[in-house]
């Protein structure tokens, strides 16, 4: 032991110097290309020379880790420190949709969108009480290997790789998405490209090495990401308040962004004027195209719709942009009326909490002197819709952090390290990693917030700011602007912004080089990367050792298995990367479903197989399969892709968070089934003791080699 | 393996520490959520408070709740010998 324990000292002091020496080379590099963009390289050269060199590097650490041990292959050999697995479970977690959507959903919703910040933090807590440590004493390879262990027989293990793939496979699509996306955005490759460019660089790295490398290169690419996030933000905080530390500085900023919010929506301050001039351009707009689609209704039930169609064709400039058809053409005008309507409201403010429908406020000034009644009434509606957001909140919270306690990929990470200890301190050091570019999120939310409110509002478009100009130049559904009102001046309601600008353009914003612009790209690709990674991983691990060791031949040799592994993972790689090139509907959806349905399959299951040691095999097959089918038909009635009807929802609550429904679901059916049949035999209620207590005297052994 | 009445001590204390720590997680994140609008009039230093908790104040409290818990029972193990060997 002592010997053991010395080598992991002197491994963790390595791992130190060479994390140590490889940041400062990446800030070198970063410098480096600083000044090679101020000697007039041009801003196309550095984009492609970071994603040369980022990916080449995972590359390299992928080649340097590569291996054909079973144990490293799978669980990195078990000797993460905590400090490193903490990094890796890390940038395995967050995903594209953190570092660059993250800041965008909370700029767009306020409060609203600090669902998605509790919830992928808070399940953490979750995973070090209930988890963990449990399955680090446990010390196999797979999840679903705990449950065929803890409950006996195939099918527990079988339901386990089902749930693990449908949540996982659902998980990385979005992952090569982002990807794809960055890749094309800043080096101008073709989206499809992209996406293969990208998945060159996640497969040479698990491919080779497996977990042992996913895990150096995870860490690797946390380096990056949290750089690359940081940076900015602190920039923006000096510039707007002189503060290096955002995260303390922003409450002052916020202060003035409720300020300035009242102000647009008092009609009566000189800002407030223009912004009831520019919202009453905008339902003029609205009214106008109102009236062009009833008269478009009208003309098809008269039977001469394309009659009509072809006379709009040929008045436009350019008839080619006008859709062919009647229905088309009425889903544009449409699509274009929703659009004006909704920069018609007041700016919502930004702290404020379940924001109702405003049917008192439209009441009253509609009709200044409502009866008590109608008052009574609007007041009763607003409430209903306060709550019903207040109930979706809540919801969404508890399907994130169970969800997030439940994914496998995360999960798996857990058992690379060397002890009990180790596993406990790495939860933390997952989270606190994690916890620094979340709760830096709304402070950048903010901050960007104020410089559009103050400095963007109130300029004149004769003279934009670069930033704006470049950004909607080169994508109109991330930075749209126009003169609706015709005062030359720019008004809040005349600027559209789409989620995914605020990261993205925050250097820009913070008047930082274009060096800084390709560092954050680079940070969003290493966060895609790292979960694309993770997930991959997790799925050919599944069906190669659980499906194939596991049940189909269980004295095959170590290197069929990995061969058998390594083959498996290209092939579901490549599923991956076709189904994103199909560029599937709603991504943001689909990384919501694959949380409730982890929730739903997993985690009752998990957790009362250690906490409850009557679980048995008949709870766990009916727990799974109906937390599973619940939250599956939840979702097939209420979402609108599957056909359902919002209609369906019960209490009101959203599709993506159909895992409230599963979970309860999964808990009885484990109760229930567990009850009706015999307690589980002795060497189960022994695996139990053994996973609760980290040593214990003449204890069983279930490490796998 | 035969676990004795200082096992069983371990192991209740354990669900107990498990059972404190998750009321203090679902009172930061629920208890609030719930009275957001009434907790958002209450202002420190710019954050209304219900705002504060969700983007910045939990998140603190979880990092806090979970050091907490890694440090007791690993201690713990060490009182009761359920230790692993030194590392």
């Amino acid at each position: 032991m002592a010997t053991a324990a010395t080598s992991n000292k002197a491994f963790f002091n390595q791992l130190k110097k060479y994390y140590g020496f490889y940041t400062g080379g990446f800030i070198a590099f970063v410098i480096v290309l600083a000044i090679l963009e101020q000697m007039g390289m041009p801003p196309k050269w550095i984009g492609y020379i970071f994603l040369a060199a980022t990916i080449g590097l995972y590359a390299g650490i992928g080649i340097m880790s590569k291996t054909a041990d079973v144990s490293e292959y799978y669980v990195a050999g078990r000797r993460v420190p905590a400090l490193f697995n903490g990094m890796a479970t890390g940038a395995d977690w967050m995903s594209a949709a953190s570092f660059i959507g993250m800041a965008g959903t909370l700029y767009l919703t306020g409060y609203d969108g600090l669902a998605f910040v509790m919830g992928w933090t808070g399940g953490y807590v979750l995973v070090a009480l209930f988890l963990a440590p449990y399955l680090r004493k446990f010390g196999q390879f797979t999840i679903p290997d705990f449950l065929g262990a803890r409950y006996g027989g195939n099918l527990p293990r079988t339901l386990g790789v089902l749930a693990a793939i449908i949540c996982s496979f659902v998980y990385v699509v979005a992952q090569i998405y982002g990807v794809g996306l960055i890749t094309s955005r800043f080096t101008g490759l073709e989206f499809q490209v992209g996406v293969f460019v990208g998945l060159a660089g996640i497969l040479v790295c698990s491919f080779l090495g497996g977990m042992r490398a996913v895990t150096w290169t995870q860490v690797a690419q946390y380096i990056i990401l949290i750089i690359a996030y940081m940076i900015p933000v602190v920039w923006l905080s000096v510039k707007h308040t002189g503060n290096p530390v955002p995260q303390i500085a922003y409450g002052s900023v916020l202060q003035q962004v409720t300020q300035l919010e009242k102000d647009l929506n008092n009609p009566a301050t000189d800002k407030g004027a223009l912004e009831a001039k520019a919202r009453a351009a905008h339902k003029e707009k609205q009214t106008e195209l109102e009236a062009k689609i009833k008269a478009l209704d009208d003309a098809v039930a008269a039977g001469n719709g394309d009659a009509f169609v072809a006379e709009v064709r040929a008045a436009a400039a350019d008839p080619s942009k006008i859709p062919a058809t009647a229905a088309a053409l009425k889903a544009d005008w449409k699509k274009a009326a929703d659009g004006h309507k909704a920069r018609t409201g007041a700016v919502p403010a930004h702290a404020t909490a379940f924001a109702g429908a405003g049917a008192e406020k439209k009441l009253l000034t509609a009709n200044p002197d409502a009866s008590a009644e109608e008052i009574a009434k609007a007041k009763a509606e607003d409430k209903k819709a306060s709550d019903t957001k207040r109930l979706n909140f809540i919801t969404l919270v508890l399907c994130l952090m169970v969800g997030t306690a439940s994914l496998p990929h995360i999960l798996m990470r857990y058992y690379t390290t060397p002890s009990v200890r180790e596993a406990r301190k790495s939860v933390f050091w997952s989270l606190f990693f994690i916890f620094l570019l979340y709760f830096t999120a709304p402070a950048l939310a903010v901050l960007v917030k104020f410089e559009v409110y103050n400095s963007l509002v109130g300029s004149s478009f004769a003279a934009l700011p670069a930033w704006v100009s470049n950004w909607s130049a080169v994508d109109a559904t991330l930075m749209r602007i126009a003169d609706i009102s015709g005062d030359g001046i720019v008004q809040l309601a005349e600027i559209t912004i789409g989620g995914d600008l605020i990261v993205l353009a925050t250097p820009e914003i913070a008047g930082l080089p274009y060096v800084i612009s390709g560092m954050v790209a680079a940070g969003g690709l290493a966060a895609a990367l790292s979960t694309a990674d993770g997930l991959l991983l997790t799925m050919a691990n599944a069906l190669s050792h659980d499906v194939y060791y596991k049940m189909i031949d269980p004295n095959a040799s170590t290197v069929r298995r990995i061969t058998i592994s390594k083959t498996l993972l290209l092939v579901v790689a490549l599923c991956a990367a076709y189904v994103t090139s199909l560029k599937p509907g709603d991504i943001l959806f689909l990384v919501g479903a694959a949380f409730s349905l982890a929730a739903s399959a997993f985690f009752p299951a998990l957790v009362l197989g250690v906490f409850w040691k009557r679980a048995n095999y008949l709870g766990a097959v009916i727990g799974m399969t109906a937390g599973l089918a619940v939250c599956m038909y939840y979702m097939y009635i209420t979402y609108p892709f599957f056909g359902g009807v919002p209609a369906n929802e019960w209490f009101g609550i959203k599709p993506i968070s159909a895992g409230i429904f599963g979970m309860p679901a999964g808990f009885l059916g484990v109760i229930i089934g567990s009850l009706l049949s015999p307690a589980p035999s002795k060497e189960i209620q022994e695996l139990v003791d053994h996973v609760r207590y980290p040593s214990l005297e003449g204890d069983i052994d279930t490490k796998a080699a | 393996m035969q676990l004795t009445d200082k096992h069983r001590e371990y192991w209740s204390k354990n669900l107990r520490l498990t059972a404190v720590l998750l009321a203090i997680w679902f009172v930061v994140t629920f208890v609030v959520i719930w009275f957001a609008k009434e907790l958002n009039e209450i202002v420190i230093a710019g954050f209304p408070f219900a705002f504060y908790m969700g983007a910045q104040g939990a998140l603190i409290i979880y990092v806090i709740v979970i050091w907490f818990y890694a440090n007791k029972m690993n201690q713990m193990d060490k009182d009761y010998g359920v230790h692993e060997g030194e590392d």
